[in-house]
């Protein structure tokens, strides 16, 4: 066995040299004479557009994050599951309800793993998906206007970990559940988990037209910890692989209870199959409640309906559903190679990795050649589904992406690498030391039929010294290395928000024309939208008072409003009449308990203001606007609640 | 039919493009500005080169006092009648196949062409000088009037007006008409 400390201290040689000098570095690799500086390599010159969006996980941010590749440079930070004050996301009227939850209105979310829709297994930068770890979700992201569209909660779930990626047709979307549950949830002892506890894998069907998402079905599995997944392709396609851990089914102490099995396993869910049975009536439907949460672009406002069914399928009684193959110490990661004949499994407690072939799956379940079964499910014979192993390649693999050039690249946390091997031959190619521990890696297209395998970008869990410290906390970090070459090159280090889970990477070509620009005015369905400043109005019911504003360079139409009282609880319905690309227009209240509105040409936003105080108070535009913007103001006169004021607005004494 | 019968005929016929093709076009060049905002002219209507334009193109002006854009302009009723006039008698002179004929027509659409620029040399004047005594930003002295062709720096802005598509058809269709003059000259000598 290789030494691990001397490797451990091979690569801190290596951080070194990689400091003191990149020359020596990229000398050490065999890119030949063309290769240039690393530097030069990542380097995007000013006003040039990157290669590739890179989609990152915001990790416990809640967010998605938008860097350009191979730059590193950070465009956007999409807000999902978390309330974002910059943007009004969870704060104004319109975007409540996209965090409304079965257990309420949730501000904050973790979100893990983004993954881009496909058709025909090619990448075709339409939406991206992420779940939600903790209230399990699943959210859709448009990919034209950056937004999040619509968020979905899983029943039956806990965990929402092995989750959400997306098979080759994006016909689902699938989430599964990294915490088994009592299902229905019910008052019991967690003493009686094992056999009790179940874990639910939800196929989420997507609409092709819209992307609308609908929970099609779900498999009750064994009470088993369902930790990552990866779809089929191509001869695989109708199948779906999870990687399993505390088959042991503990419920205390797991780090020690759920490792003691030699093997876990990697469940093939035949969902092909699955969807026969949902047509030959083999469900059951089981009384559900959950949130469907849906931003309407044309109204800009999002709904909330709560659902209250969900379809069944039980792993247990229906045969060819579920195989189960052994894959030895808790694997983590379940990445399919682009073929999709290839189905690693990352043990993260073994010395090996483990690499299933799909032929020998599917010979295996004809020949029956079972090694036993686990509630009713057959499991495999290790050997029979076993193509290779990859021997010795690290300490601790985690996640594998592929190049589309019969290389695969494997994370390993614990020795902090990424290593590059050889499907087939299962031999190592190449090892990269990575600053530190790191988790996912991300190709772009790295899921799908066809990657494009020119970089590879390695999340990490921690930093330590890498960059300027920031007392305990430190920035998270990825990095970005150059796969081009039969050697990987470490051409950039860039920092990035939250915990940077996994990210999906796409050509920017495929995004970049359909990136919306405005919203045409002609186009706003809200219901108080006010398309002219003609249309301007203050509307008083009760203590309600509506006011219907617009903006525009470089003025709110009306600036001046009078007849507002103590106790009024008052809606700032802003219209931006602007039609021009980037020209948002900003608005905040002073004492109103709640965020700016950052509103895009043609958008219509809403905030409440309940004034407490007699007097006089200003508003103004946020957002740097115009030559004029520090003129974008207005007032608001607020008189006590007996007063007799009569309601009034004006814009130039007008 | 004689060639420069049809030289005729079709020169004339080209001015009806204009009804769906746009005779000029103003754009706006500012580095903020990496699409030129842009104004295209129709013989019926102004209307923005890429979505949202001439709204852009008022709200930059507004804050030096200019103008909007008009939607309305007496000349947007009478150029279409101007064009189907010419239009009918470059055909019926066609057919009447009368070199002197075409010389007239040349010569007619010639004088009209010119009144047509001077009266766009005074609108233009009008909306570059007459300035909102209120404007928010004031530079003595400046006009912002755009130039009659070709390119002009207005302040932080490039100005540029040329013809577009549809007049450069009516140009080609002009032409054709005084080559049938030279050809029905070459025709009746020969």
């Amino acid at each position: 066995m290789r030494n691990s400390y001397k490797y451990v201290a091979l690569s801190l040689l290596l951080a070194a040299a990689f400091i003191f000098s990149s020359c020596q570095q990229s000398g050490s690799n065999n890119s030949g004479a063309l290769s240039s500086s690393a530097a030069e390599r990542s380097f995007v010159p000013p006003g040039e557009h990157d290669e590739f969006y890179a989609f990152v996980s915001g990790g416990f941010s809640g967010q998605l994050a938008v860097y350009g590749l191979p730059s590193g440079r950070l465009f956007k930070v999409i807000p999902v599951f978390s309330v974002d004050a910059e943007k009004a996301w969870g704060f104004n009227e319109e975007t409540k309800a996209m965090l409304q939850t079965s257990h309420g209105f949730i501000p904050w979310g973790d979100s893990h793993h983004p993954d881009i829709s496909q058709t025909k297994g090619k990448l075709d930068g339409r939406w991206v998906f992420i779940n939600e770890n903790n209230t399990p979700r699943i959210a859709r992201i448009s990919l034209s206007t950056f937004e999040t569209d619509e968020i979905i909660e899983i029943p039956n779930s806990a965990g929402n970990h092995s989750s959400s990626f997306v098979t080759e047709n994006t016909e689902y979307v699938v989430a599964g559940t990294r915490f088994s549950v009592p299902i229905p949830q019910r008052d019991m002892s967690i003493a009686d988990y094992k056999g009790n506890f179940k874990g639910a894998l939800s196929f989420i069907k997507v609409d092709p037209k819209n992307g609308h998402m609908n929970i099609e079905f779900q498999v009750l599995m064994p009470g088993f910890d369902y930790d990552l997944s990866h779809p089929g392709r191509g001869k695989s396609h109708g199948w779906f692989f999870f990687s399993t851990y505390n088959t042991e089914e503990a419920n205390t102490l797991m780090e020690v209870n759920a490792s003691q099995n030699d093997k876990d396993f990697i469940a093939a869910v035949n969902w092909k199959k699955a969807e026969e049975y949902i047509k030959a009536g083999k469900f059951k439907t089981m009384p559900a409640n959950y949130a469907h949460n849906i931003y309407d672009e044309s109204t800009h406002t999002a709904t909330t309906t709560m659902k209250k069914e969900v379809r069944v399928l039980d792993s247990s009684e229906l045969p060819g559903l579920v195989y189960f193959m052994p894959t030895p110490k808790s694997p983590h990661g379940c990445d399919v190679d682009p073929s999709g004949e290839y189905i690693v499994g990352s043990g993260k407690l073994a010395a090996a990795l483990t690499v299933h072939s799909f032929s020998k799956m599917e010979k295996a379940i004809a020949d029956k050649n079972f090694s036993g079964e686990a509630y009713g499910i057959p499991i495999l014979s290790f050997d029979a589904t076993l193509a290779g192993t990859v021997e010795q390649p690290g300490l601790g693999p985690l996640h594998t992406e592929f190049d589309g050039k019969g290389n695969a690249y494997t994370t390993f946390f614990i020795s902090s690498e990424v290593v590059k091997w050889k499907l087939g031959t299962w031999e190592v190619v190449d090892r990269k030391p990575t600053y530190y521990s790191v988790g996912h890696l991300m190709i772009p297209g790295g899921n799908s039929r066809e990657p494009y395998g020119k970089y590879v970008v390695a999340m990490n869990k921690i930093t330590k010294d890498r960059y300027l410290p920031t007392g305990p906390e430190v920035t998270q970090s990825a990095q970005l290395y150059d796969i081009s070459g039969e050697k990987m090159e470490l051409i950039l280090d860039f920092p990035t928000i939250g915990e940077p889970h996994y990210a999906a990477g796409c050509p920017a070509d495929l995004i970049k024309p359909n990136s919306k620009k405005f919203y045409r005015l002609e186009d706003n369905n809200h219901p108080y939208a006010t398309k002219s400043e003609s249309k301007t109005k203050v509307v008083r019911e009760g203590r309600d008072v509506h006011i219907y504003m617009t903006m525009i360079r470089s003025h709110f139409a009306p600036d001046n409003i009078e007849g507002i009282k103590v106790g009024d609880r008052v809606y700032f319905h802003v219209t931006n009449l602007e039609q021009d690309y980037d020209v948002p227009h900003g608005i905040s209240m002073i004492g109103a308990n709640t965020s700016e509105l950052l509103i895009m040409p043609g958008q219509t936003e809403t905030f409440v203001w309940q004034p407490t105080k007699v007097g006089v108070w200003p508003f103004y535009c946020t957002d740097f606007c115009s030559a004029l913007h520090q003129e974008m103001q207005g007032y608001v006169r607020v008189s006590p609640r007996n007063s007799n004021i009569k309601l009034s607005w004006t814009l130039d004494g007008e | 039919m004689k060639k420069s019968q049809i030289l005729m005929i079709v020169g004339s016929l080209l001015l009806l493009p204009l009804f769906v093709l746009p005779l000029w076009n103003i754009s706006l060049e500012a580095p903020q500005y990496p699409t030129a905002l842009g104004i295209d002219i129709y013989i019926t209507k102004m209307a923005d080169h890429n979505e949202g334009d001439i709204q852009n193109i008022n709200i930059l002006n507004h804050y030096v006092g200019m103008q909007k854009l008009p939607e309305k302009m007496k000349e947007f009723e009478l150029f279409p009648i101007v064009i189907i006039v010419m239009t009918i008698l470059g055909v019926i002179f066609g057919f009447i196949g009368n070199k002197k004929l075409f010389l007239t027509w040349f010569v007619l659409i010639g004088i009209l062409g010119c009144i047509g620029m001077y009266d766009f040399y005074l609108w233009e004047y009008d909306y570059g000088h007459n300035l909102n005594p209120k404007a928010a930003i004031k530079f003595p002295g400046t006009a912002y009037q755009p130039p009659l062709i070709g390119t002009k720096e207005i302040l932080n802005f490039k100005a540029h007006s040329y013809p577009m598509s549809g007049g450069y058809i009516m140009f080609i269709g002009i032409f054709m008409t005084l080559g049938a003059y030279f050809v029905a000259r070459k025709e009746n000598s020969g």
